[in-house]
């Protein structure tokens, strides 16, 4: 493992293999989501209770898949950024938080949208909605507190062990949420997921899942890219890349 | 090292903590008030009527309590870290983590075990019913150690940042939402005349892996935040 | 397909209005991410320019020190 992962704990070798990465993810993220979109939208069978606004699962259901993949990867990068302390891990955090935020943003905002047609309300205090208001609370913490530093390398590992602290609170949370809910649901609940779906919503919605998840990688990887050349400005790889000449003379 | 001198360690830190603790009262003595002054407002606010008064008064007297957590939260390190102590704190022969649960049952001490104190106050000023009293201050009694260990992280992160008031209030108190859910369904419970049994235990369940874990946060954060 | 026309298909059975919003929303949310990310990246470019302006204008300079040192002296 270490002979894998040392080359790429410095930032010029990362910035290069993400940069070979990038095209590759963001052109399977622009087609799978075009076909999962338009397939869902267009193509897939209206649902036999909720009719054609049930197509807002497409959008919802994989940016709510990915909003909490994205914080169980950030929590992964803070772990081997503190323990192992490389950096890339650390710029990583950085780079996931603002994609996780945005997502579970998306996720709040079709959840919402949906419950208007579906509750009659623009806000319903349902166990899922509610749990992506808090965690969009955390995601924003976690950036509120990586920027709050002077000092870039302090804010980093500060929100490194927010994020930890975070990811032990997560599953907590969620089960506390759910159980608030159960407690004092009306009779309002309806399930966004069917248990059985049939092939025909299936499919695009799987398609529509793997393409959220190439954006998510296509986006950290377009900001982990960033965030290691404004680190490593000073240094003449990064220089080059940015297209200013070196080695001039003066 | 042997164990005996990692207790008096810890010990003594703890002694010293008390010590300038109460010799600044009034930072003991202000949150309290907070809370009293809040719990006053909201019948101000919705009305003195008791049927509205006892169904919101677990969830005031908790969410006051929160926000008094936040209020005292910078006592915990602010001054160590000023004075240069906190460095010394770190270089001590004795585990950060178990130096870190110390200063976290001393801040308890002054500021959650009051609360609870205070509890019947603020439920007869809400008329809450007698009955849940009992409830009520089991679950703050379970429930401010939590308290003060996740403030005691909050504040460690925060401490080198010259004003981290409003972020640590934004780190912390969507952490604290599992907190108030049990507490507030455990008086609940018991309104309604069913046990409360099963919701105290897991705040119990939460109290003890919250103590066993914060602790080594807190340190993590106290590390990063000196350095 | 599953509607007969493009006006149904917009209209989506009375629910037009909440399909294309969310649709219309999520994907603003994420190209802004992506044009966020673009901008950033110009603007690091742009760091890095005047960054190296920086570092001639200051060598300019001492070399300019040094040779009227050097003058003085003579």
């Amino acid at each position: 493992m270490w002979k894998w992962l040392h080359p790429y704990a410095k930032g010029e070798a990362t910035y290069k293999l993400l940069g070979a990465w990038l095209p590759w993810l963001s052109g399977l993220a622009a087609v799978l989501m075009t076909v999962g979109l338009v397939w869902g939208l267009f193509y897939a069978p209206p649902d036999y209770q909720q009719g054609d606004s049930y197509r807002i699962i497409f959008i919802h259901v994989p940016a709510a898949m990915f909003s909490m993949g994205a914080y169980t990867g950030m929590a992964i990068a803070a772990l081997i950024a503190l323990v192992w302390q490389i950096r890339t891990a650390e710029w990583a955090i950085a780079a996931i938080a603002p994609v996780g935020a945005v997502l579970t943003f998306v996720a709040l905002f079709t959840g919402a949208v949906w419950g208007k047609p579906m509750w009659g309300t623009w806000w319903e205090w349902d166990a899922r909605l509610t749990s992506e208001l808090i965690l969009l609370f955390l995601y924003i913490g976690v950036l509120a507190l990586y920027y709050a530093f002077n000092d870039a390398r302090t804010g980093a590992k500060a929100a490194a062990i927010l994020s930890l602290v975070g990811v032990v609170n997560v599953p907590i949370i969620h089960f506390s949420v759910y159980w608030w809910n159960s407690l004092h649901q009306g009779a309002t609940i309806t399930k966004f997921e069917k248990p059985s779906m049939p092939p025909e919503m299936l499919i695009p919605l799987l398609i529509s899942i793997a393409g959220f998840l190439f954006l998510t990688a296509a986006l950290v990887t377009q900001r982990l890219r960033n965030e290691i050349l404004k680190q490593e400005l000073h240094r003449p790889w990064a220089q080059q890349q940015l297209g200013v000449e070196v080695n001039h003379g003066v | 090292m042997n164990n005996a001198s990692t207790w008096q360690l810890i010990s003594c830190i703890m002694r010293r903590d008390l010590a300038v603790a109460l010799r600044r009262r009034s930072d003991i003595i202000n949150p309290l008030l907070f809370v009293v002054i809040v719990v006053t407002l909201f019948p101000l606010a919705v009305g003195p009527g008791p049927d509205i008064l006892g169904r919101i008064a677990t969830g005031v007297i908790w969410v006051a309590a929160l926000l008094s957590a936040l209020l005292g939260s910078e006592r915990l390190f602010r001054d160590d870290f000023l004075d240069g102590s906190l460095e010394q704190l770190v270089l001590l022969p004795a585990p950060l983590p178990a130096l870190a649960l110390g200063k976290i049952i001393v801040h308890w001490l002054l500021s959650g075990l009051p609360l609870v104190i205070l509890a019947p106050l603020c439920a007869l000023l809400l008329k809450l019913p007698v009955d849940a009293w009992g409830v009520l201050m089991l679950t703050l009694l379970v429930g401010t150690p939590m308290l003060s260990a996740m403030t005691a992280v909050g504040a460690a992160l925060t401490v080198s940042l010259g004003r981290g008031g409003a972020l640590l209030s934004l780190l912390l108190l969507p952490l604290f939402i599992p907190l108030l859910i049990f507490a507030a369904a455990a008086v609940e419970s018991t309104l309604v005349g069913t046990s409360a049994y099963g919701q105290v235990l897991l705040l119990a369940g939460l109290m003890l892996l919250t103590l066993t874990l914060a602790p080594l946060a807190v340190a993590a954060a106290i590390r990063v935040s000196v350095n | 397909m599953a509607f007969d026309s493009w006006q149904e298909a917009i209209w989506m059975g009375g629910y037009g209005f909440y399909v294309w919003l969310s649709f219309g929303v999520s994907l603003l949310a994420i190209g802004v991410l992506v044009v966020h990310g673009l901008l950033t990246r110009k603007k690091l470019a742009t760091m890095a320019v005047q960054e190296k302006q920086r570092k001639q204008r200051l060598a300019r300079r001492q070399q300019q020190e040094r040779e009227l040192r050097s003058a003085t002296t003579e």
